[in-house]
């Protein structure tokens, strides 16, 4: 029960949610409210322990009641092996989250904003070192205009409102995909959120703003055919490490995510990191976005501690 | 029993009639063929119901069934019995094929098959005859493909990763290509029976003489051919396709450009559409499906650039495991979520990606 809660409403958002919480509570079903409210309290009362669903995702949750306060280590779930280094996040089901509550899709964007700024905390505090989130596609250009506007004004307002945070937080910022298609004062803001945090070398962020696989890997043979020309190159000589060098992902330490997670249960990559996900792990979730919390992050990086990567060789 | 199941029940029923009367179907062969006692055929037909999800009672009913069956057919003939089941499955997969035809069937699946050698192990064979039993299992996939009318399949047979394990496991499995390429152009061979086109993709020269000129010889007889086609990926990854497409329109590019143009000029005039044009699967459409067996949920460097917005699949059956009920139900699931797919598809075209 506590589950449905928590993923058919916010956390964060006080006003139709307070009325609910008060509503659960007089009838008997919550005891106590204002644990509910706080998303890194520990989140239930023992009566509600036998409601959960006894999988894997529980035993998520009784790890996330156990140590989840303040400040709190490693998830002792995630303590038997190696995390990826690098994360990739396809952020899909915002809208669709909204609709569901009868809301318009900024709703949803702005609710995933609060689910993505707990998972950057949370990379950064169990020592994942890179995250890739897909925040908007060449695709999504040709979703409604309003949308795309909100989207644009929500970007620019998140980057200008956490450079306190990824100053504090030592992250740096990267913005990949075709940034000249975005509004002009995006741009600028862009490129100095990027210069100023790329001393920081806790985590790398990478944001993927109007970005399409396929055209990176068009650019990227656009740069190497001015090499050729410049006679720099011969065509027979060109490798996948040319390549490489050429990615929009190249500057950083883990360019290759080790795990996707992508939610709201679609089943597709959808042209992300084309050429970077050759042996990345994939995890997908049928959670939408503004509800993916830090059980859904154990639990997907619990299933890539679990599984055998082999890179196409035997493990004896 | 099964068949008072199927007309009863619902789909994911008759999927399981259906499992249940192949398994009865090859433990009667296997009976029929290998001469078996009556004692060891329930302990046949006990371990090929195994592989199904089937309800213990189920599963008794069955062996009940088989072991009576088998008193009748010493008294009307064994094959009689057989001949009877044969029609029983056929009928079955007809009816089932009937049903997915009104939805969308797709028109390419992909196919990463893997666990031949985990099935080897488990079944306590050699891993050649593992994956021999691979090698069959794709074959009755690629009948139950094109039956239902899927017009491209793509499999990934060997991967230039693969060349990294030991010398003995990669010489096995060169022998078997071998082998199976030659009898896939074989007169009574599906190639023949279906008008198949076959085509190799990957460095075709990292392989060893004898493969390579098997795999041009097939290559060469079947590309008149214009029934549904098979594109096999040995000696391939998608890194690699990619890197020489880049190759292959670099090096177009500057022969075919003037030698005033500036470095710019050249680079500006190449578009996403020239990329896939150089790839090794030509005109052929992207895969709606791409299924990877034994649960495994990564793409391995196959088709990465093709299967951006293919729906993906992770069965946990083994490759030789992969019989026509799984088949159904991936296309059972890919018709689900096709309208979703569709729109998307859709969306991308739409944006002119230049």
């Amino acid at each position: 029960m506590l589950s449905t809660v928590h993923t058919a409403f916010p956390l964060n958002h006080q006003k139709p949610y307070s009325a609910h919480l008060c509503s659960l509570s007089s009838r008997g079903i919550i005891a106590n409210t204002s644990l509910l409210l706080t998303p890194t309290r520990p989140r239930s009362s023992p009566s509600l322990c036998a409601a959960l669903p006894t999988d894997a995702s529980s035993a998520a949750a009784a790890t996330v009641r156990e140590e989840s306060e303040e400040g709190a280590a490693l998830p002792s779930l995630l303590r038997q092996g190696p995390l990826p280094k690098h994360v990739a996040i396809i952020m899909d089901g915002s809208s669709r989250w909204a609709r569901a509550r009868g809301m318009p899709s900024s709703f949803g964007h702005e609710a995933g904003h609060r689910a993505l700024k707990k998972i950057v905390e949370l990379s950064g505090r169990w020592g994942v070192r890179a995250l890739t989130v897909y925040a908007f596609s060449s695709e999504n250009w040709t979703r409604p205009e309003a949308e795309v506007d909100f989207l644009m004004m929500l970007f620019e307002s998140v980057l200008k409102g956490s450079l306190g945070d990824f100053m504090k937080d030592e992250i740096s910022v990267s913005i990949i995909g075709d940034i000249t298609e975005l509004p002009q004062s995006l741009q600028k803001l862009a490129k100095e959120v990027v210069d100023m945090t790329k001393k920081n070398t806790k985590l790398d962020v990478l944001v993927a703003i109007s970005y399409s696989g396929r055209r990176e890997l068009k650019r990227a043979c656009q740069n190497i055919a001015q090499k050729v020309k410049h006679g720099l190159l011969a065509p027979e000589d060109i490798t996948e490490s040319h390549i490489e060098q050429e990615l929009e992902t190249n500057h950083i330490e883990f360019p290759h995510p080790d795990l996707l997670i992508r939610t709201s249960g679609e089943l597709r990559v959808s042209n992300f990191l084309l050429w970077q996900l050759a042996y990345t792990e994939l995890f997908f979730t049928k959670t939408y976005w503004p509800d993916f919390g830090e059980e859904d992050y154990v639990e997907a990086l619990h299933s890539f501690q679990s599984r055998q990567r082999r890179f196409g060789q035997r493990l004896n | 029993m099964a068949f008072s199941c199927f007309v009863q029940g619902d789909l994911a029923l008759q999927l399981e009639a259906l499992a249940i009367c192949e398994a009865f179907l090859k433990a009667l062969e296997l009976c029929v063929d290998l001469s078996v006692v009556e004692s060891d055929c329930k302990i046949v037909v006990d371990s090929l119901l195994g592989v199904t999800s089937a309800p213990w009672k189920v599963r008794q009913a069955v062996s009940e069934e088989f072991n009576s069956s088998i008193l009748k057919m010493e008294k009307h003939g064994r094959n009689l019995v057989c001949k009877i089941f044969q029609s029983i499955c056929h009928f079955l997969r007809r009816f089932l094929f009937l049903v997915l035809s009104f939805g969308p069937i797709p028109t390419h699946i992909a196919f990463i098959m893997d666990g031949n050698r985990r099935y080897a192990k488990k079944q306590h064979i050699k891993e050649g005859t593992g994956h021999a039993v691979g090698f069959a299992t794709l074959l009755s996939v690629l009948h139950s493909c094109y039956e239902m009318g899927v017009k491209y399949v793509t499999v990934y047979a060997f991967s230039i990763d693969n060349f990294k394990r030991k010398p003995e496991e990669v010489q096995v499995l060169t022998d078997i290509m071998k082998e199976k390429i030659e009898e896939l152009l074989e007169d009574e061979s599906i190639v023949r029976k279906l008008g198949l086109r076959i085509s190799f993709c990957g460095r075709l020269h990292l392989l060893t003489d004898p493969v390579r000129r098997a795999a041009e010889k097939a290559m060469a007889s079947t590309a008149g051919n214009t029934g549904p086609v098979l594109f096999v990926c040995v000696a391939y990854t998608s890194t690699d396709e990619i890197a020489r497409a880049i190759g292959k329109e670099c090096a177009r590019r500057i022969e075919g450009t003037r030698t005033s143009s500036t470095p710019q000029e050249i680079a500006s005039s190449i578009s996403v559409a020239d990329l896939e044009r150089s790839l090794d699967f030509g005109d052929c459409p992207e895969p709606d499906i791409v299924v990877r067996t034994s649960g495994e949920s990564r793409l391995s460097n196959f088709l990465l650039w093709q299967t951006s917005f293919s729906h993906l699949q992770n069965p946990s059956a083994l490759w030789p495991e992969f019989s026509v009920r799984h088949l159904i139900w991936s296309i059972l699931e890919y018709q689900k979520v096709h309208p979703y797919l569709q729109a998307r598809r859709r969306t991308a075209s739409s944006k002119k990606d230049d």
